[in-house]
């Protein structure tokens, strides 16, 4: 493979496919890696092999992926397809694990369009087997086709846990129940955002039908609940809560958790980009330009990894960053780029106009985000407690990377992917902080666990060949102390 | 327990083993979804406690699905599709992986 | 954290080397503040694998190889003291120390640095050259291409973390305040006490001060009439997922740790004030790991990273008292666990005691020429 492409982009879901078809249509050479064995991302997850895509079941939207595969299939980009991201160096080369070991791509633009992950869930039990997110449960149905009998119990908030539940109704399935953990007066001070949400009255009366088809279907909704607990000796047995004022244990061996998304900026901490907690989405956002440029030139990203916005506002930032690649490689012009750009910009407004709404009425409650029970498991890798980190804070310990010291926590194999925004909330609270101050955790490379005999054996660009023993002469290896 | 929404007489199967025990599966499913329609509730065990875990997010962020596959540890079940003869065991702390 | 701000000590640097004095002194039943940077800083302690390492260390300095032997001696009981005293388990285990040579030439250096030390500490220093047949009787597993190794009954190794984690406990437990995000502004001295205040503006006295803020002593030390020659020099560490016990001693390259995992170190790079990780540097350290142990090949490395040491003009430790201002001290060295035992035990009973411990003058900065006021 040619060593050298315009535009690379990580990820293939709406924002990376938009990028790249809109990157093509301007002339760019483009090469997109992503993990998964084909196109579409998590939402539109198995677009091109889904055994149910056909049926329904997933909903128009889901449909979308399949026009955006079509088109990019049609592009001209190049797809690595089953590639890891190992390395972005300091000079722009991407390392990439793919079937044949690790090699480097030069790329004078990147694109991270590396999307969302669910919120961590951390209640007493989330580690047993058969507690999994809403999000896995809807990978098994798009990709596999299949969907749990008739005793998961969905647990949370937030537009997917109605989405997925409805979706298992479609398909013949019905939850036992949904334990619904939205706090109730959110939904009543979410109505100070409910003018600026008419620009994109859509999502609302998506949310209502949803409701509404739960509601129909008899599925018991309980509401309010806290106090989550689930309960098992090696797996799920029953979940416990508190909702309309008494307490409710539910047998059950499938407890499937969400209470939201939010970015996924594993990437962009690791290459050090500046990041700005956001505080109506709690969560961290890297802080970009206009063009969708990080505080790191050339590093650009799109999609729900800059903030969550939505597949369709996805689409509308690629398609914007791509043109911000091109702008900045003098490939395209100024006024050109400006023209291109407007009506996406103006698509996107509409998009952002109902996010206050949503992220109002679906804020994830305090307690569920910071733990409140001491023997709560936090870092499910290093199964570091809340106690463990209030002892850790109580000694000094100021903040997620010295945490590690400490304690240990984000130090196994997940790297923080887990337990970083818990973290960040946990410390925050404990030392009365703004989370925004405590910062986060930072991945550290190869960003997904590599084997010695890969890396070993990695084509790198321009360092010099090694001998057997390890050697190339220009970085000495030293005795430690 | 999972279970498919509808059964599709032509699509492929492939067959692979899990612990000495033949699981069928559609071609293009992840080990971790084969398994977890297989019935199968455990894909490790942790290092630190030795307590039992599963697959959680299915899209290669949690490493709870952390299995030895065709002999190599230390192998993301939920993001390697089956493969026709493919071998899979539970990751203990010290079955030669582990982390 | 309370709103004491007067002190029988402050050390400034919460690394190995500060935590490991800070914890001697309160031992030493003085009240320590403890003042360190905040979450995000460049800690040479971080970069630490974990050798107490008595093998190459102080061939042209005599009471080096003097301080280093003695620490390492004192490790033992200060291990099994640490671990009884806060409950956290340090995976110290001294079985000895091997350096793995991979090309003949390695293994005639090694040999020469080797009788040169022992030539320099009077017979004290022990060690064995291991021929590839002996080595292979001990460590079957050893790839084709290791030709022999150096072998010293002196070295051990210790989880650093755990360590770290150990000594912040054992001083925490014994009322020492240890106070993050504190990066130290500005030191002068009123009367018998040091008034040491902070970037965010807080005041604190002691009539002992401890500069043993790594590479931040350079500019700290001149503020009580010292001098810190140092400059960082970046090392990079591979760490692999855990996997069965497979090795039992440490070497200069890798260990196992008590957790099982690999750590692979390290690189030696002037890179100034940056502690990124490099492929380049990935690639070497992972292919010199496995042309030791070729079973490596199949273990994922699940993450790297970059340290800065605390390097010296000469690559030995930095200790002196101020002529100007006595009570005030510095300790820059790269060594921090190694020197761990030493620092807790004989070096904090000196200050507490107001000097070094005896025959310290080498280690003055004065070596290098520097004015120390």
């Amino acid at each position: 493979m040619s060593r050298a492409v315009d535009l690379a982009v990580i990820g293939a879901g709406p924002a990376g496919l938009a990028a790249a078809i809109e990157a093509r249509r301007i002339g760019l050479s483009v090469l997109l890696i992503d993990e998964q064995p084909g196109v579409g991302g998590q939402i539109y997850r198995a677009t091109d092999t889904s055994p149910v895509s056909g049926s329904g079941i997933l909903g128009a939207e889901y449909r979308r992926g399949g026009e955006l595969a079509l088109s990019f299939r049609a592009s001209g980009a190049r797809h690595m397809a089953g590639s890891t991201l190992v390395d972005i160096t300091a000079d722009g080369w991407i390392g990439f694990e793919g079937p044949d070991g690790v090699e480097f791509v030069e790329a004078a633009q990147i694109i991270l369009a590396s999307g969302a992950v669910e919120r961590p869930f951390p209640v007493p039990g989330w580690t047993l087997p058969g507690v999994m997110t809403v999000g896995a449960a809807q990978t098994v149905l798009k990709a596999s086709g299949a969907a749990p009998q008739d005793d998961a119990v969905l647990v949370g908030s937030g537009p997917l846990l109605y989405l997925y539940a409805v979706q298992l109704l479609r398909s013949g399935r019905r939850p036992q129940a949904i334990v619904d953990t939205a706090p109730r007066l959110p939904a009543l001070r979410a109505l100070r955002h409910f003018p600026r949400a008419l620009a994109a009255p859509l999502y609302l009366a998506k949310g209502l039908r949803l409701l509404n088809e739960i509601r129909k279907s008899g599925t018991a909704h309980h509401r309010g609940a806290t106090g989550i607990r689930i309960e098992g000796a090696d797996a799920a047995e029953s979940i416990v809560f508190q909702a309309s004022g008494r307490r409710h244990s539910l047998n059950t061996s499938l407890v499937l958790l969400h209470q939201g998304v939010v970015p996924n900026i594993q990437i962009t901490q690791a290459l050090r980009c500046r990041h700005r907690w956001d505080d109506a989405q709690l969560c961290w956002v890297p802080e970009t330009d206009e063009w969708a440029q990080t505080s790191r030139p050339g590093l650009r990203v799109a999609g729900d990894g800059a903030g969550i916005a939505g597949a369709l506002a996805a689409e509308y930032r690629g398609r914007i960053a791509a043109i911000g690649a091109a702008l900045a490689l003098d490939r395209i012009v100024e006024p050109d780029a400006e023209e291109r750009a407007r009506p996406l910009r103006r698509l996107l407004k509409t998009e952002l106009a109902a996010r206050p709404l949503l992220d109002a009425l679906y804020r994830p409650a305090d307690d569920l985000r910071v733990p409140s029970e001491p023997d709560t498991i936090v870092c499910r890798c290093e199964e570091v407690t809340l106690g463990d980190i209030s002892r850790a804070v109580t000694m000094g310990c100021p903040g997620p990377n010295q945490l590690k010291a400490f304690v240990r926590a984000g130090m196994g194999p997940c790297q923080g992917r887990m337990c970083a925004l818990t973290v960040t909330e946990t410390i925050a609270s404990l030392r009365g902080r703004h989370p925004g101050e405590i910062g986060s955790y930072r991945l550290r490379p190869p960003f997904k666990p590599t084997t010695l005999g890969a890396l070993a054996a990695m084509k790198l660009p321009d360092a010099p060949e090694i001998d057997r023993a390890g050697n190339t002469g220009t970085v000495e290896l030293a005795e430690q102390s | 327990m999972f279970s498919r929404i509808e059964e599709n007489p032509a699509e492929a199967l492939v067959t692979f083993l899990f612990e000495g025990r033949p699981i069928t599966a559609r071609a293009g499913d992840s080990v971790a979804a084969a398994l977890l329609l297989a019935g199968v509730a455990t894909t490790r065990t942790s290092p630190v406690s030795g307590a039992p875990r599963a697959a959680y997010c299915m899209m290669g962020s949690c490493f709870e699905c952390l299995m030895v596959i065709d002999g190599a540890a230390d192998r993301q079940a939920c993001l390697t599709p089956v493969a026709d003869g493919m071998v899979v065991s539970r990751q203990l702390p010290l079955s030669g992986g582990g982390s | 954290m309370t709103g004491k701000t007067s002190f029988d000590a402050i050390v400034v640097g919460g690394g190995l080397v500060g935590i490991a004095i800070a914890y001697g002194l309160s031992r030493q039943s003085l009240s320590v503040l403890v003042l360190d940077e905040g979450d995000i800083a460049f800690r040479a302690s971080r970069g630490n694998f974990g050798l107490v390492w008595v093998q190459s260390k102080g061939v042209n300095m005599p009471a080096y190889a003097a301080w280093t032997r003695r620490s390492s001696d004192l490790w033992p009981d200060f291990a099994a003291e640490l671990s009884e005293e806060t409950g956290v388990t340090l995976h110290y285990s001294r079985k000895g120390g091997y350096h793995f040579c991979l090309t003949e030439e390695e293994f005639r250096q090694r040999d020469a640095m080797m009788q040169r030390l022992s030539d320099a500490t009077g017979g004290a220093f022990t060690y064995s050259m291991l021929g590839r047949n002996a080595l292979v009787d001990r460590f079957p597993e050893i790839g084709p291409d290791v030709v022999g190794a150096s072998y010293s009954p002196h070295d051990a190794h210790v989880g650093s973390l755990q360590l770290f984690m150990g000594m912040h406990r054992g001083f925490h437990a014994r009322g020492g305040t240890y106070r993050g995000g504190s990066a130290v502004a500005d030191i002068s001295r009123t009367g018998p006490d040091f008034a040491v205040t902070t970037r965010d503006g807080a005041r604190f006295s002691a009539a002992r001060l401890v500069l043993a803020a790594g590479n931040g002593t350079r500019a700290l030390a001149p503020m009580v009439g010292l001098s810190a020659p140092v400059r960082p020099q970046k090392g990079q560490v591979l760490v692999t997922a855990r996997t069965d016990p497979f090795l039992d001693v440490p070497t200069a390259l890798l260990r196992q740790t008590g957790e099982g995992s690999v750590l692979i170190g390290d690189s030696k790079e002037e890179t100034g004030f940056e502690d990124s990780t490099s492929p380049e540097v990935m690639r070497n350290l992972a292919a010199r790991a496995v042309a030791t142990f070729p079973r490596l090949a199949g273990l994922r490395a699940v993450r790297s990273w970059g340290a800065l040491r605390v390097m010296t003009p000469d690559g030995h430790p930095v200790y002196a008292q101020s002529g100007e201002m006595p009570g005030a001290y510095v300790a820059c060295l790269h060594s921090g666990v190694t020197l761990a035992a030493a620092h807790a035990g004989p070096m904090a009973e000196a200050i507490a005691a107001g000097t070094l411990p005896d025959n310290f003058q080498s280690f003055s900065p004065d070596r290098f020429g520097v004015q120390s006021h």
